[in-house]
């Protein structure tokens, strides 16, 4: 399978802090990819950068073959490109249906948006039942799913999760994880940015380990899940 | 009673305008979180403007508005995209102070332009006046003017917000710029338009109030956009009805107090009324309670 993503060298600063030092990884398409790693690490950071809303001090970024380093942000979505924040960032004013007609702001083709909220209802039923309702009174939960369901309305080849279960309860944490493997089998390459590295392992392909703004480590995430190293760092129930 | 109700009414008329100004205030806070003080300045451009064309040219009412609102268009994109664009992200003091130095740019560029002397502005509003009650109350046809096209503004600018892609995107910058650009939505190009649409309204604006008020100087808009800005912050600044409701509001109380107290105290009363607001309601009116993140 061809590289969907490579990025290459990436260094990126907050002022004087050296936040991402020459991080290179790459995502094949169709696989999910996890970036794992502490509070801090940079794997915010990380994914903000491949997405634009961080500039980048040197380094690469190939999405699709073309280097989208210095690329605005907003343009990437229109290529296929989705990314859901960290915290989920939903329009808390807006209903469940704005918030949803926002992810397909970038599309124009009326039949295929009404075809993919529909799909976005079926995988989300929770979303259907709160259509009308503000976004900010949906629990966690139905947020993460809200978040998921507008990135999917863009119709991506790609989509970047950051932290999707972050704050929710076991059940969630379940179903969230459950939803990605779908949307993955659907086709959507998934680059899963997590801290529950356990369960992050177990649905990827292959990992990478983040410290401090450096890879340590990377491989096969079922070889990860048993490396002592990670076992000992990440693993700790 | 009649008088009260002439009074009333044209304080309504009053209102309409401060509304249509604060609109712009209140749109370009909420979407580029900054506070335009040139605001007030664009309203005195834009009849500069109309006068230019109605006085000086002779060209019809019509054309007038007509180039009073483009022209203010042009302008609040060009200040938007000279003065205040290379400074997105810098902090809002900044920002603030580059406003207050466009203000002052407009002010004396128009000074130069025009001379210190006032013009007086011929009313581009040709409706017959209306009376009612007998005849014991006339409303002008500015007034009536000034109601119709704030009503005309708010239904408008409500169904674009609504049902227009740019007014939700508007929407979803004014709540998270970061999330917006995630949609696919250009943050500039949004705050673009938002002074597009803010800086057309201050065209109307000025017109509207130099047909009631026909004295044009540098100076015009100046107090009416500072008494806008509190009609903003009155209504909670950032909401559009607040921006409506706050000056109508500032309009009413202003010629009540006019009529009934005094005239020299009304500015004082209608500052003191928001010192009260602000102090009960710190948010105005209609704002949102900024939550804190958990």
């Amino acid at each position: 399978m061809e590289n969907i993503l490579e990025v290459k060298n990436l260094n990126v600063f907050y002022g004087v802090i050296h936040a991402i030092k020459d991080v290179s990884f790459t995502v094949k398409e169709g696989e999910i990819v996890t970036l794992i790693g502490a509070n801090g690490a940079g794997k915010t950071t990380t994914l903000q950068t491949v997405t634009g809303l961080i500039k980048a001090r040197s380094g690469e970024v190939i999405y699709k073959g073309e280097n989208i380093v210095s690329t605005p942000g907003y343009k990437l979505v229109g290529r296929g490109l989705a990314h859901v924040p960290e915290g989920r960032r939903v329009f808390a004013d807006l209903s469940v249906y704005q918030n949803l007609k926002l992810g397909a702001y970038t599309r124009n083709d009326a039949d295929g948006i009404a075809r993919d909220l529909e799909m976005v209802y079926e995988r989300f039923p929770r979303l259907k039942e709160r259509v009308n309702q503000p976004a900010g009174t949906l629990s966690g939960g139905e947020q993460q799913m809200l978040a998921m369901g507008r990135a999917l309305m863009s119709k991506p080849k790609m989509i970047l999760l950051d932290e999707p279960s972050m704050g929710l309860s076991p059940i969630y944490v379940n179903e969230i994880f459950d939803i990605i493997k779908k949307i993955n089998a659907d086709g959507v390459t998934v680059l899963l940015v997590e801290q529950n590295a356990n369960k992050a392992l177990n649905i990827a392909n292959r990992a990478y380990v983040l410290e401090t703004g450096k890879i340590v480590l990377e491989g096969d995430a079922h070889e990860l899940l048993t490396n002592p190293q990670v076992k000992a760092a990440y693993l700790s129930e | 009673m009649s008088s009260f109700l002439s009074y009333l009414i044209s304080g309504i008329s009053l209102g309409s305008v401060y509304a249509i100004i604060a609109l712009g205030y209140t749109m370009v806070y909420g979407i580029a979180k900054m506070l335009n003080f040139a605001h007030g300045d664009i309203i005195m451009v834009g009849a500069y403007m109309a006068y230019v064309t109605f006085t000086g040219l002779g060209l019809p009412p019509i054309a007038a508005i007509a180039v009073a609102t483009v022209g203010c268009t042009v302008l609040g994109v060009l200040i938007e995209a000279i003065a205040y664009k290379p400074l997105r992200g810098a902090s809002s003091l900044n920002v603030l102070i580059t406003a207050i130095g466009v203000s002052y740019f407009l002010q004396n560029s128009a000074l130069l332009v025009f001379g210190a002397d006032s013009k007086t502005f011929t009313s581009l509003v040709n409706i017959p006046s209306v009376s009612i009650m007998d005849g014991a109350v006339i409303i002008s046809g500015v007034t009536i003017a000034s109601i119709v096209t704030c009503i005309i503004v708010m239904v408008v600018l409500t169904l674009f917000i609504n049902k227009t892609k740019a007014g939700q995107a508007m929407l979803a910058v004014s709540e998270d710029t970061g999330a917006a650009t995630l949609m696919g939505i250009s943050v500039n190009r949004t705050i673009a338009i938002t002074f597009a649409i803010g800086s057309a309204l201050a065209g109307i604006a000025g017109v509207l109030l130099c047909s009631a008020y026909p004295t044009l100087s540098s100076q015009t808009g100046a107090m009416p956009g500072i008494k806008a800005f509190t009609a903003a912050v009155f209504g909670g600044i950032g909401s559009i009805p607040g921006a409506m409701i706050g000056g109508m509001v500032m309009g009413v109380v202003e010629n009540l107090s006019k009529a009934y107290i005094s005239s020299q105290l009304s500015d004082a009363i209608v500052f003191a009324l928001l010192i009260i607001i602000l102090l009960v309601k710190p948010t105005g009116l209609m704002g949102k309670k900024i939550q804190e993140k958990v």
